[in-house]
């Protein structure tokens, strides 16, 4: 066998081993993404019922320079209004499946030693990066006719169809390129992870900076993108103008930069030792710091990273939220009505800032679910064991987790509400010194909702420490959609939409915030928390073997 | 001697599973206690209830004269513990995990824990994901032996070390001892408890199956003797507690039963003995009496390991 092909040898067996690993998971990708995109195709079939309707929105989201950011038109169509609402999340969302996926089959085996067992039988030096691209590649060719068939079953036209399932699928072929190379410069997979991440971040901004900076033409429904578009995979895949045009010439990109990425993930390979990544491990420090050293102090060290991840969005997102509004006093029609809705006034600025508020407040959810679920990581991966062999008591150590999650969701809240008073401050008028005070206000009322939700972590935790992740996450997703986002459009009744914790918050800064409801949240937290700290004082620890 | 740990008749059930049935186990103040016994036989298990853990299902338990469920953070601050396996938080330095557990435990001793380091030449600057198996094993040491307090639970502590950290290790538990500090020592690695170890408790599928000093387990198994005579030797196949007798002529080689050996000599001098070498078992022969049948039966032993420590 020539030296070029022996790298290769063994990347059969280790794709099986690849595709056995990743049977449900990336069927899981694949189908959750489906069937989003035949959902959001279904709702923009029926939400938009006359061609008059498909005008009116694809003009709205042309001509509005916020709007522009969250997706590109390409002229009046049921199918291209779906993808201006929906093609950045799916896009998004292939990149991450795609580097997961590569991260799990190369340096996650690394990382656990998995590298050196099958490293030591009769496999090329390329085979386990070979077998992750390849399997992640099919997934995402997968995705491509399985997004298709999405809008195809939705009366779409065929060819628009194809070229968007494609135009997701090609987003996220580059970016099993992409992790290709990150795991090969990171010697971890959370550092693996972040780098393509962080490429994805910047995609995503290029993209939305070269659409905002374009301008509508002469129809009012297509816009022209400014150059930052060009140089975004994002970017690319809008300007493959699904039911626009169908241009298929834009693959062509996407090809090129996946074999240069290849190559260059290739070129490391070569270049570097099995285990280890090509950036330098970082020494930390050999002491630790005061700030470390308790419940608390060792919760908030270790998710540092996550929560600094989340500032950073929140705080974009509150100052971008804040930049459109002037937008939404214009607006009218189905649009204007959602916000009227959910923010429970007729006023439109008031409906506006309650809503996106609320939404902020969900997000917060998340993070605060996300926090809290660690307290079961620490225990069943074996961390909490020698915790709780020094003199730290059960309660104690639940309460530091507790606690991080409370300051952190509340930092969040108050770090989104100050980005969209700064920029609301100019567009909904008031100006910034009361538009701070209304929406920092109206982020606090959020908390006792999230706690009311954080408490059923913990009491999950510590009733049904082997289901915490599901139930938790289920009844997260049950609360925002039985809550004041979607419970009214989906028409559950009222008895449903009062189980979602959201229901009861209070709709500031559009109304004045109630005692009742606020006290009733903190009464169920208490109780639920409690309970979850007492049931796991008196069961066994779930430790590993 | 005042009891350090006091158990008796110990259960503990993982379902159906009984991974502790009547354990007993008695550490004396200041003694290094060994706690031998095969994969998943239930040292881990007895550890992580004394450890208040796990919570027992029967029997009586008393460690530093405290109930290890009830009183586990008070009792907490007098003990320090390594576990079996050491899991460690990634992006935390081995110093800093170090400092943590010390300062939750209620505090370290800074100069021990820069004297321990040194010994154990272990770099605290490096990320415990970058550490190898024995440098993991090497932080959880150092965290729970920089720590002065009275009883020291100890998890196969030296797995994953090289020998040289093998025998700075065996220094350290000796000035503990010389300290008069009390120490738990579960392991399986013979050598380490015949050298440390003042008694030891032998365990099997979760009962106790010896325990004792080694003089006084010894005892308790055949002492095997050597012997050439001046007469040819007979008739000594017939003598009670006398096995394995191997002979010719004026040479034999057998074992004898701890309670025979007086008659057997009163034998022996009347072929007028030339040479006698008479050795006590090893702690490896006592092992393999107590454990032969799961050496012979490989299976049952493995599905004993599966069960007692899972979860």
């Amino acid at each position: 066998m020539t030296g070029r092909t022996a790298g290769l040898t063994g990347t059969v067996a280790l794709t099986r081993l690849a595709l056995r690993r990743d049977r449900l998971t990336l069927s899981a990708w694949v189908l959750g993404l489906s069937a989003f995109m035949a959902g959001i195709t279904a709702m923009s079939v029926s939400g938009l019922p006359t061609r008059q309707d498909v005008i009116e929105q694809t003009e709205l989201m042309a001509g509005n320079a916020a709007m522009r950011m969250l997706g590109l038109a390409s002229g009046a169509s049921v199918g291209g209004y779906t993808l201006v609402r929906g093609y950045l999340t799916l896009a998004v969302l292939a990149a991450l499946m795609s580097t997961f996926a590569v991260v799990r089959h190369t340096r996650q085996n690394e990382e656990t030693g998995r590298a050196d067992l099958v490293g030591a039988t009769a496999v090329g030096r390329y085979a386990g990066l070979a077998a992750g691209v390849v399997v992640t590649v099919g997934a995402n060719i997968a995705l491509s006719a399985l997004l298709g068939l999405g809008m195809i079953v939705n009366g779409q036209p065929m060819a628009g169809s194809v070229t968007a399932g494609a135009s997701v699928g090609a987003v996220g072929i580059v970016f099993a390129g992409v992790a290709a190379i990150a795991v090969q410069l990171s010697s971890t997979t959370r550092g693996a992870s972040g780098i393509a991440s962080a490429v994805l971040g910047l995609a995503f901004l290029l993209s939305g900076v070269g659409n905002m900076l374009g301008r509508a033409d002469a129809s009012g429904l297509r816009v022209v993108s400014a150059w930052p578009s060009w140089a975004s995979p994002i970017g690319w895949g809008q300007q493959m103008r699904p039911f626009g045009g169908d241009r298929w010439w834009p693959l062509a990109l996407f090809a090129v930069l996946f074999a240069v990425l290849l190559g260059v993930a290739g070129a490391l390979v070569r270049r570097r030792d099995v285990g280890r990544g090509m950036l330098p491990e970082r020494r930390g420090h050999a002491e630790a710091a005061p700030g470390l050293l308790s419940p608390f102090g060792l919760v908030r060290r270790l998710q540092r990273g996550a929560l600094l991840a989340w500032a950073v969005g929140m705080l974009g997102f509150g100052l971008v939220l804040g930049a459109i509004g002037g937008e939404i006093a214009d607006m009218d029609g189905s649009a204007r009505y959602w916000y009227t809705r959910v923010g429970g006034t007729d006023r439109i600025v008031d409906a506006y800032r309650t809503s996106i508020i609320g939404m902020a407040g969900m997000a917060a959810a998340i993070y605060t679910v996300q926090i809290l679920l660690r307290m079961h990581a620490e225990e069943t991966e074996g961390r909490l064991e020698p915790v709780l062999a020094t003199a730290v008591s059960r309660a104690r150590w639940a309460t530091g987790h507790i606690m991080n999650a409370v300051l952190g969701a509340a930092g969040l809240l108050l770090l989104f509400a100050v980005g969209m008073g700064v920029t609301a401050g100019r567009t909904l008028g008031g100006g910034v010194a009361a538009q701070l005070g209304d929406l920092t206000t109206a982020a606090l009322a959020q908390l006792p909702g999230i706690l009311a939700l954080g408490g059923v972590v913990v009491a999950v935790v510590g009733l049904l420490p082997r289901w915490a992740g599901p139930v938790s996450w289920t009844v997260l997703m049950a609360s925002v959609l039985l809550g004041p986002l979607f419970g009214p459009s989906l028409k559950w009744p009222q008895w449903a939409q009062d189980l979602s914790p959201f229901t009861h918050t209070p709709k500031a800064p559009a109304a004045a915030i109630t005692m009742a409801p606020v006290l009733t949240l903190l009464v169920a937290f208490t109780a639920l928390a409690v309970v979850g700290i007492v049931t796991s004082r008196h069961r066994n620890l779930a430790l590993p073997a | 001697m005042k009891a350090t740990i006091s158990v008796t008749g110990l259960v503990k059930k993982f379902g159906a599973t009984r991974a502790l049935d009547g354990l007993d186990l008695t550490v004396g103040t200041g003694e290094v206690h060994g706690f031998l016994g095969p994969n998943g036989a239930g040292k881990t298990t007895t550890l992580r209830v004394l450890l208040g853990l796990l919570r027992r299902d029967a029997g009586a338990v008393s460690v530093l004269g405290g109930d290890p469920w009830r009183d586990a953070v008070s009792l907490h601050r007098r003990l320090a513990f390594v576990p079996g396996e050491v899991n460690l938080w990634p992006n935390l330095t081995g110093g800093e995990v170090i400092d943590l557990l010390g300062t939750l435990r209620g505090g370290l001793d800074r100069k021990r824990r820069a004297d321990l380091l040194e010994r154990f030449q272990l770099d605290p600057g490096k990320r415990c994901r970058a550490y190898s198996k024995g440098n993991r094993q090497k932080v959880a040491l150092v965290a729970a032996l920089a720590s002065d307090v009275e009883l020291y639970l100890l998890d196969e502590p030296t797995s994953g070390l090289d020998p040289l950290m093998e025998a700075v290790f065996q220094e350290v538990v000796r000035e503990l001892r010389g300290a008069g500090r009390s120490v738990l020592l579960s392991s399986h690695i013979l050598s380490e408890v015949e050298a440390l170890c003042d008694r030891v408790t032998i365990i099997r599928a979760g009962r106790t199956a010896e325990s004792g000093t080694f003089d006084e387990l010894r005892h308790l198994t055949r002492t095997t003797v050597t012997v050439e005579t001046a007469e040819p030797i007979d008739a000594l196949g017939e003598v009670p507690g006398v096995h394995d007798l191997s002979r010719d002529h004026t040479r034999a080689r057998f074992s004898v039963d701890p309670g025979e050996v007086g008659e057997v000599l009163r034998r022996l001098v009347t072929f007028d003995v030339r040479t006698l070498t008479s050795s006590p078992p090893t702690l490896e022969e006592l092992f393999l009496h107590h454990y032969g049948d799961d050496i012979r039966v490989p299976d049952a032993s493995d599905a004993e390991a599966g069960l007692g420590s899972s979860r």
